[in-house]
């Protein structure tokens, strides 16, 4: 009995804890449907007097959210394609024995998961503007993806490396070259790196700030959810509500996805964490 | 990381038959094929740019046409007498120090807690701190200033009715509240991602260590100190390392709730570089002396993750 209540006293700092830890959501999700008259009373009253969807709607259509939605879309589905695809290859070239240089090639990845950001926009932004893709999603894609490929590339490598040689030995005396292999036999094997992968970018890109902000300063027609979220404030008169409505539309589907896949997602940095 | 070291141990058979390079080209074709890929990517995107901060830092340039305008040093040497940079520097480093010294060992304590099985709900309340890690730095820094907001924002009112302050704190505005403000809010959205960290270095504990321990009589504490944190540390060292490289790169909450303001009290080395190189409200960009401000920040943070190798190395070999 004594143990029981012991264990359970816990309960009574976490609850609070939690509580005021996910306040600022519940306040933005209420706040998201209350009307603007009800928003200037100032209640503190989390369920709103009269629920209205009228700030989704003036958030999605007056404040161009549907544009800012589908472009953060297009960017994160780009980002996780690009990630996957190279991140995949160059962990199976490099989880191969005896390969000349992948030492070499291993080191530098780690050694630059160090350097800050701030210290490459500049030539990343010249480089994008130089390939003419100054003013499109592909631009802001390949300069998110590229300094996001090293953790992937090891995970790769370290999970192609564990797969044990018979396999590949036998899918090759069935006659299946190398790409068929690392694409019909290795690839369907990687099935939790993938999703790891896929997610983690899929998390990274979404919220992404820097690169689209950087990205986007000439055609705001481009403007990930992010970025169009911080537009969106510091006018001359702020539009709470539909502030909160868009705060709900840019934070909801990313929430829902990792309710799903949270399992893939905490195993996944598990894994890393433990090579 | 270590699979570096055992990628050494690959090589080394190679190694023996130098004279049969041809042929292990052949063999190895395919391979390097498929790096090409990531040599472009990440040799375009990441050891380009690191290089071409060094060239271009030594130059007077606007970002229009190619950079010719040679000054030498001079970008370098505005930046090192520049106060503003060693104050953006100062600020990047103490949420370091903040992720480091309050967010870390508090995770692991929550950690700790959540590790247990008999603790019920654990999952919910695991998914409940992550929850800031998901949402969008933009979307917190808006909630979170409207809920700190001076003018009659929630957090003041609550703090004026019930009688623990006179008038409404101005925790975003005033130039010695900012700083901490950004800081308790940045522990807030982090602590998620270290927690999982955390809970997936407790997942290495052996069991049957731990219950030997208990059968030999150990307590909760005896236990923690001679089982667990040692058979943590090794893994404690790369959480380290990531929870400070994410903290060197704060930059995103800094730009959505105080722009570096009031009065460069939260400003941070990226957003110094942002506001010279891509600030809207700019004349005339300063892309050579963003780029030496880069540079100067990349060097910085190599000495202080070099100097904090010994140290590191000592708590691997205790």
């Amino acid at each position: 009995m004594n143990r029981i209540l012991r264990r359970n006293v816990w309960h009574l700092l976490l609850i609070p804890l939690c509580l005021v830890w996910v306040y600022p959501f519940v306040w933005m999700v209420s706040a998201a449907f209350k009307t603007p008259k009800e928003m200037l009373l100032g209640g503190l009253s989390l369920l709103p007097d009269d629920a209205t969807l009228d700030n989704f709607r003036r958030a999605w259509t007056t404040a161009k959210f549907s544009t800012y939605t589908a472009n953060t879309v297009t960017f994160s589905v780009t980002v996780v394609v690009l990630v996957l695809l190279v991140a995949s290859a160059a962990g199976y070239a490099l989880s191969r024995p005896g390969l000349p240089g992948k030492k070499i090639l291993a080191a530098v990845l780690v050694a630059t998961m160090f350097i800050p950001h701030g210290y490459t926009i500049i030539p990343t932004f010249v480089l994008v503007n130089g390939l003419g893709l100054g003013n499109g999603l592909l631009g802001a894609a390949l300069a998110q993806a590229g300094p996001a490929l090293v953790v992937p590339v090891l995970l790769f490598m370290g999970f192609f490396g564990g797969v044990p040689k018979e396999l590949e030995e036998a899918a090759r005396m069935d006659g299946a070259g190398y790409l068929r292999t690392y694409w019909q036999v290795m690839l369907p094997l990687a099935k939790p790196v993938i999703g790891t992968v896929a997610l983690m970018n899929f998390i990274g890109a979404w919220n992404a700030f820097f690169v689209p902000l950087v990205f986007t300063l000439g055609s705001p027609d481009l403007r990930t959810l992010g970025v169009g979220m911080y537009g969106f404030y510091g006018q001359d008169t702020t539009d709470w509500t539909g502030l909160a409505a868009a705060a709900c539309i840019s934070v909801i589907p990313i929430v829902v996805v990792f309710l799903f896949l949270q399992r893939t997602f905490v195993e996944g940095i598990a894994g890393a964490v433990k090579s | 990381m270590t699979t570096t070291m055992e990628r050494a141990a690959d090589k080394a058979p190679a190694r023996e038959r130098p004279g049969r390079r041809p042929g292990r080209l052949r063999k190895h074709l395919w391979s390097y094929l498929f790096l090409v890929p990531l040599v472009l990517l990440f040799g375009g995107f990441t050891i380009w740019p690191m290089l071409a901060s060094w060239w271009y830092a030594f130059f007077d340039w606007d970002g229009v046409g190619s950079p010719t305008e040679w000054v030498g040093l001079a970008n370098f040497r505005e930046v090192l007498a520049s106060d503003a940079f060693w104050r953006a520097f100062w600020h990047s480093f103490v949420f370091s120090l903040a992720a480091i010294f309050i967010e870390l060992p508090l995770a692991l304590i929550l950690a700790i807690l959540l590790n247990n099985t008999w603790l019920r709900f654990r999952n919910l309340y695991r998914l409940v701190i992550f929850l800031p890690v998901v949402a969008t730095t933009a979307v917190i820094g808006i909630v979170i200033a409207i809920l700190l907001d001076p003018a009659g924002g929630l957090v003041n009112r609550i703090l004026l009715d019930t009688g623990l302050v006179n008038e409404p704190v101005n925790f975003l505005g005033s130039t010695s509240l900012a700083l901490p403000t950004l800081l308790s809010i940045d522990v807030w959205k982090g602590f998620g991602i270290t927690l999982i960290y955390w809970l997936a270095a407790l997942q290495t504990v052996p069991k049957d260590l731990q219950e030997a321990a208990a059968i030999d009589g150990a307590g909760f504490w005896r236990s923690l100190r001679f089982v667990t944190l040692p058979v943590v540390t090794p893994i404690a060292i790369v959480i380290l390392l990531l929870v400070f490289q994410r903290s060197l790169n704060t930059f995103d909450l800094v730009r959505a709730v105080t722009e570096g303001g009031p009065d460069y009290a939260t400003d941070v080395v990226p957003t110094y570089i942002y506001r010279y190189a891509f600030d809207p409200s700019l004349q005339a960009p300063r892309y050579g002396f963003a780029s030496a401000a880069g540079v100067v920040f990349g060097l910085l943070t190599l000495v202080v993750t070099l100097l904090q190798a010994p140290f590191l190395r000592r708590r691997v070999n205790a």
